[in-house]
């Protein structure tokens, strides 16, 4: 294989692996606060259409960035009202949520559907970093929402571990009582990075639409908001180790595309079925370790939190 | 704690057990403020609500077409709820019932194709069985390593879907296709004798029969067995299970066999009694609608014989005003908003309710 070959399947790895990387970030934050959400391929969705018609109407992409948010947040509102103020099921409400976003989603790009995007993310050179051997035509001849999303990771990780707000967070996924007796208001934390969470997942919906495909067609996501579920295991919920995640899961995604346009003997379905055995194959692999190194999911993940029972 | 201002305003006091009332008040306080809602947002979205759903109501149970459509709709439905409730008893989220569905259709197709000159009374059983043993062995393979080494079966149910699906699709583009099919993505037709009965001059079938006969047998397992009873504590109380000596790992392999068989025979009812072939996304989601099936009772098998009527009528009245050009896709936004309501409603059968006067927290 030349290099040539090599970089473009890498870089194109990156592409295919930043709307997981988007979405998981954003779960990690929710799961951090101790809300497991399964609505993340709703709300990718729901933030993939809603993306691509503010995008079609204003003919920026950036509003459509901006709409994806909103979308996602305000899905993501309804998990955060129903797991924290009414103790639902978090399984179930996330599963709901995943539901709902995918009729809404169909619902609203019905008009729509397939529609070329004029105004598309597109990808440009950064200066002086791009020429650097190898890494620059790699990382650096992406497109605005990946660079985005290598400013955001430091950031993530230095507020999480490095800051008291960040420790706050951990302090409530792991042990909501003694954050509550510390005066952490925990409902308060736990909406806000619900809340979160979800926009990030919009935006790696509007990833899809906005640049990847970039088009609306029902279900774009195939599966990736479960995928990015796959993932916060993966990392272990820190968000440095979800980039090697979703880029090696972009990487099996374009390995598809690739021999697939190679006209190996291999039938398509085959191929396609890659990203779904490789999530099972690696999530498999990942549990036994963790457990073998006693690192888990935060202490409160899935469960509601009521003040008289502490 | 003065700081929150949520708890002086309203105040949940834990109820020991729910109340009857609530059991059945809830789920249909729950269908009216979803229809309510949905209304809201078809108007906002410059649709006449009313016209929308009495052509639903009317496309579903208004005429008697409509009626048994809704019927046939509901097969698969109360089959892979039955299917899934009996898992989610234990709390092991089976979400993999679409997959199941159509491993189910694969098992029984193959029967199916494999003997085409046999009597009904040797087809029929024989595709129950692999339909059967196909969608089970399916729902085993994540049961294992849930039950050996904790990996969550959600993901792992879930993403067996999409293998399952383009494993389908490769059969029918593929070996499995008819030759005399124009091209479509198609098995050949089955033969006299792989095809259920129906009844009268309509499309309803014995898998009807299978579901409610199913639907009192799983019933009487739940809540008349050792087993079933043994299904509910582990659900409820792990430790307790774990205490108590119950085998936890054996026993999420076997819930999952007969879970997946359960939905597998969805999949084989699906095809013999409907599509007589096995075809590209014969299912339109029934493994997912089943979820809200299951949950909408409360897990109660024979609560989704009703259940699975209710969004068989959706399903059929989906496509009523899909002919009058609002996106079928509103159903299933009805039906996940109806799943917000009950879960939200969930909280007036577990919890007493009360609107406090501004004097703050001293109830706390």
């Amino acid at each position: 294989m030349s290099v040539d070959i090599l970089i473009a399947i890498l870089a194109t790895a990156i592409t295919a692996g930043t709307p997981l990387l988007y979405a998981a970030l954003g779960e990690i934050l929710a799961e951090r606060a101790g809300i497991l959400n399964l609505g993340v391929e709703g709300m990718m969705l729901v933030g993939a259409v809603s993306g691509f018609i503010a995008a079609h109407y204003t003919s920026s992409p950036w509003a459509g960035v901006i709409a994806a948010m909103l979308a996602g947040g305000a899905m993501a509102s309804i998990h955060a009202l129903l797991t924290v103020t009414l103790r639902a099921n978090q399984i179930v409400s996330g599963l709901s949520l995943t539901i709902f976003g995918t009729g809404l989603s169909g619902y609203l790009g019905k008009p729509i559907v397939g529609t070329p995007l004029e105004t598309s993310f597109k990808a440009f050179e950064m200066p002086i970093m791009s020429s650097i051997p190898f890494i620059g035509p790699i990382m650096f001849k992406q497109d605005a929402l990946v660079y985005l999303s290598y400013i955001i990771i430091p950031l993530m990780w230095y507020f999480l571990y490095r800051t008291k707000t960040g420790l706050n967070l951990r302090a409530v996924g792991e042990n909501p009582a003694a954050a509550d007796s510390l005066g952490i208001n925990v409902f308060r934390v736990k909406y806000v990075y619900v809340i979160i969470g979800g926009m990030l997942a919009g935006i790696g919906g509007a990833y899809l639409s906005l640049m990847y495909v970039p088009t609306w067609m029902e279900n774009i996501t195939a599966g990736r908001g479960w995928i990015a579920v796959a993932l916060v295991i993966f990392a272990t919920w820190n968000p440095a180790q979800a980039i090697l995640g979703a880029y090696i899961f972009g990487g099996i995604d374009a390995l598809g595309f690739r021999l697939q346009a190679m006209d190996i003997m291999i039938p398509t379905y085959f191929l396609k079925m890659l990203p779904y055995i490789f999530t099972i194959i690696v999530l498999i692999l990942v549990t036994g370790k963790n457990a073998a190194k006693h690192i888990g999911a935060p202490q409160s993940l899935g469960l509601p939190y009521d003040r008289e029972e502490r | 704690m003065t700081t929150d201002n949520t708890r002086s305003l309203i105040s949940l006091e834990k109820k020991l057990s729910p109340s009857p009332v609530m059991n059945i008040l809830v789920p249909v306080i729950s269908v009216f403020l979803a229809l309510l809602t949905g209304a809201i947002f078809l108007a906002l979205t410059g649709k006449d609500p009313i016209q929308v759903y009495s052509v639903m109501f009317n496309g579903a149970f208004g005429t008697k077409y409509g009626l048994t459509e809704s019927i046939v709709k509901a097969i698969p439905l109360l089959l892979a709820g039955l299917g899934l409730a009996v898992a989610f008893r234990m709390q092991l989220w089976n979400i993999g019932g679409e997959g199941q569905i159509y491993m189910g259709a694969f098992g029984a197709t193959w029967l199916a194709l494999l003997l085409p000159d046999q009597p009904a009374w040797v087809v029929l059983p024989a595709m129950m069985l692999a339909g059967a043993a196909a969608g089970g062995l399916w729902a085993v393979i994540p049961a294992i390593p849930r039950a050996y080494l904790g990996v969550n079966e959600i993901i792992t149910t879930l993403m067996l879907n999409y293998v399952a699906i383009l494993w389908v699709d490769y059969l029918v583009y593929g070996p499995w296709k008819d030759p005399a099919g124009y091209n479509f993505p198609i098995t050949p037709s089955f033969s006299e004798s792989a095809i259920l009965p129906t009844f009268g001059d309509t499309r309803i079938h014995a898998g009807l029969l299978i579901g409610i006969v199913l639907a009192i047998i799983i019933y009487l397992i739940i809540f008349r067995t050792k087993f079933g009873y043994e299904i509910r504590v582990i659900g409820e109380s792990p430790g307790a299970a774990r205490y108590a000596g119950m085998n936890i790992s054996r026993k999420i392999i076997v819930v999952m066999l007969i879970s997946g068989a359960v939905c597998g025979l969805a999949g084989m009812a699906e095809l013999s009694g409907v599509t007589h072939r096995l075809q590209q996304g014969f299912s339109p989601g029934y493994g997912y609608t089943a979820i809200i099936v299951a949950w909408l009772t409360r897990l109660n098998p024979l609560g989704i014989i009703i259940a699975a009527l209710l969004f068989g009528g959706m399903q059929v009245g989906g496509f009523a005003v899909q002919m009058n050009g609002v996106p079928a896709a509103v159903v299933s936004m009805l039906q996940g908003g109806l799943l917000f309501f009950v879960l939200g409603g969930e909280i007036l059968m577990r919890y007493r309710v009360s609107i406090n006067s501004c004097r703050g927290d001293d109830k706390a």
